[in-house]
């Protein structure tokens, strides 16, 4: 064996270990420096910010559940114009997207305007998986009342505009979170009324009792939602 | 040969073990969000689990969960109104209340504590013959209202066991209040009739949520939410309180007999 092999092998060998003492801590430093997930976040949000088109989009009368207007306790099924896609996953997202961006007033937003849809997945069994940025829960009113408006609006809107989907998971950042803004359970399912169901109330749907349960798929024959017996202005 | 065999092996065995380091350092990405995370993921196992006794005595505790405190301050309002202080002096008045019809009051926080959520349902929970109630005020709703909710029925009772089916005598802590949905329920409707003749434009009948809090209460379990810290100030959250803690209290003597009656 040649000198100068033995001592390649040896310099070789001695970074080897060098490496060995000083990676763990480089990648710390590399992750400081990429900012960790911010970025990340930042990334997804802005490609799920842009507008989605499929080729399959059609444009259709889709009913969207924001607050009422005259009942603000409760919320209010309203017919707009959209391009929706075929598919369920493209659909949800485009539906949600509105749901975030196209209120007809501030005072009818349900969804904070700074809350991004990061992720958006459809399980065979029917359960759709929404995995929305912090601003969800840190800007959403905190309150019973507004917590609950927040997950009725998103599950009444997918399942009057959407068929696969049966209940509803929320996630916070990808993570599972305990409340939504300290009140709301989030660690289970959501029950989302079907297009079969929307002519009558959900009883059970926790998400229900304050609201319509009225969801339509067909731009024919919206059905108003019946108002709350809660009827005076906010505030 | 030998030794350039040797550093070889040597350099290969480096090699691997640096590339064990590297998995075994410390990951901070979030988990992949497309996962659904088991439902009692978070509790230790030991925790996840709670010998909860049957309701077999008359009613006799009323545990008053005066919301939020500590770092939690709940809903705030641009006036100033914090909800975690504005629900104290709720519970503090609604317990002479209660007291006066021979019931012992037990408060989950005293002051500007913040008891977990887990910690309130505990007090419950080592009771019998009990029912607890969590006070809020929320930031949003038609002002001078009060809303009354309990858990809903669960939609497929697979998602959400009660029971451990190990031990059948066992109720899961995470799923405590299953066993008591359709009392509290009943408390609901007693206290949301009250409310509705005290407080205009209050709904008649209570709401179906998934108030965080009552999940983990192996009793009948009530959220009362009154509207709102948006007012421009607090005198009238102030009026209420004394209206409101008169009807809470008719409402638990009324739910006192149904509870009485059902139970053994
Ligand atoms: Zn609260």
């Amino acid at each position: 064996m040649s000198r100068a092999l033995k001592t390649t092998i040896v310099i070789l060998a001695v970074l080897v270990v060098f490496g060995l003492i000083t990676l763990p801590s480089l990648r710390r430093a590399i992750q400081r420096i990429s900012g960790s997930s911010r970025p990340e976040e930042q990334a997804r949000r802005e490609v799920m910010q842009i507008p989605i088109s499929t080729p399959t989009d059609v444009k259709v009368t889709a009913q969207m559940y924001w607050l009422s207007a005259a009942s603000p306790a409760s919320l209010e099924a309203t017919p707009i114009e959209l391009p929706l896609s075929a598919d369920p996953v493209e659909r949800s997202k485009q539906l949600l997207l509105a749901l975030i961006d196209n209120a007809p007033a501030p005072e009818r937003r349900t969804l904070p305007p700074d809350t991004t849809l990061l992720a958006f997945y459809i399980q065979p069994d029917g359960t759709a998986i929404a995995d929305f940025s912090d601003a969800l829960q840190q800007e959403t009113p905190s309150g019973i009342l507004s917590e609950q408006m927040a997950v009725d609006s998103i599950a009444q809107t997918l399942g009057a505009n959407v068929n696969a989907i049966r209940q509803l998971k929320i996630l916070i950042h990808g993570q599972e979170a305990e409340t939504l803004a300290g009140h709301l359970d989030l660690s289970g399912l959501f029950p989302v009324p079907s297009a079969a169901q929307a002519a009558t109330p959900v009883s059970q749907a926790p998400t229900t009792p304050t609201t319509t349960g009225a969801g339509q798929t067909k731009p024919a024959g919206p059905a108003p939602a019946p108002p709350t017996p809660a009827k005076k202005a906010p505030n | 040969m030998i030794v350039c065999r040797r550093s070889i092996s040597t350099l290969l065995a480096l090699i691997v073990a640096s590339a064990l380091a590297l998995r075994a350092a410390p990951q901070s990405e979030p988990a992949p969000s497309g996962a659904v995370p088991a439902q009692t993921s978070q509790q230790p196992a030991q925790q996840a689990m709670q010998q909860i006794a049957a309701p077999r005595n008359a009613l006799a505790v009323v545990v008053l969960d005066p919301a939020h405190g500590g770092a939690d301050q709940g809903a705030r309002g641009s006036s100033g109104i914090v909800e975690s202080d504005v629900v104290l002096s709720f519970a503090r008045l609604l317990r002479i209340s209660l007291e006066a019809q021979g019931l012992r009051v037990i408060l989950t926080r005293q002051a500007n504590e913040g008891p977990s959520f887990d910690d309130r349902s505990k007090i419950a929970n080592a009771q019998r013959g009990v029912i607890f109630i969590t006070l809020h005020v929320s930031s949003t709703g038609p002002a001078g209202t009060v809303r009354v909710y309990s858990l809903p029925q669960p939609a497929a009772p697979a998602v959400t066991p009660a029971s451990n089916p190990a031990h059948p005598g066992l109720v899961l802590w995470d799923h405590a209040q299953q066993g008591f949905l359709d009392l509290s329920r009943k408390l609901a409707e007693l206290v949301q009739i009250q409310m509705a003749q005290r407080f205009r434009s209050s709904p008649e009948t209570p709401l179906a949520a998934a108030v965080r809090q009552l999940r983990t209460v192996a009793a009948p379990a009530v959220a009362i939410e009154v509207s709102s810290v948006s007012l421009p100030d607090r005198a009238p959250l102030d009026q209420m309180a004394p209206v409101l803690a008169d009807g809470v209290a008719r409402a638990v003597a009324a739910f006192r007999l149904v509870y009485e009656a059902g139970v053994k």
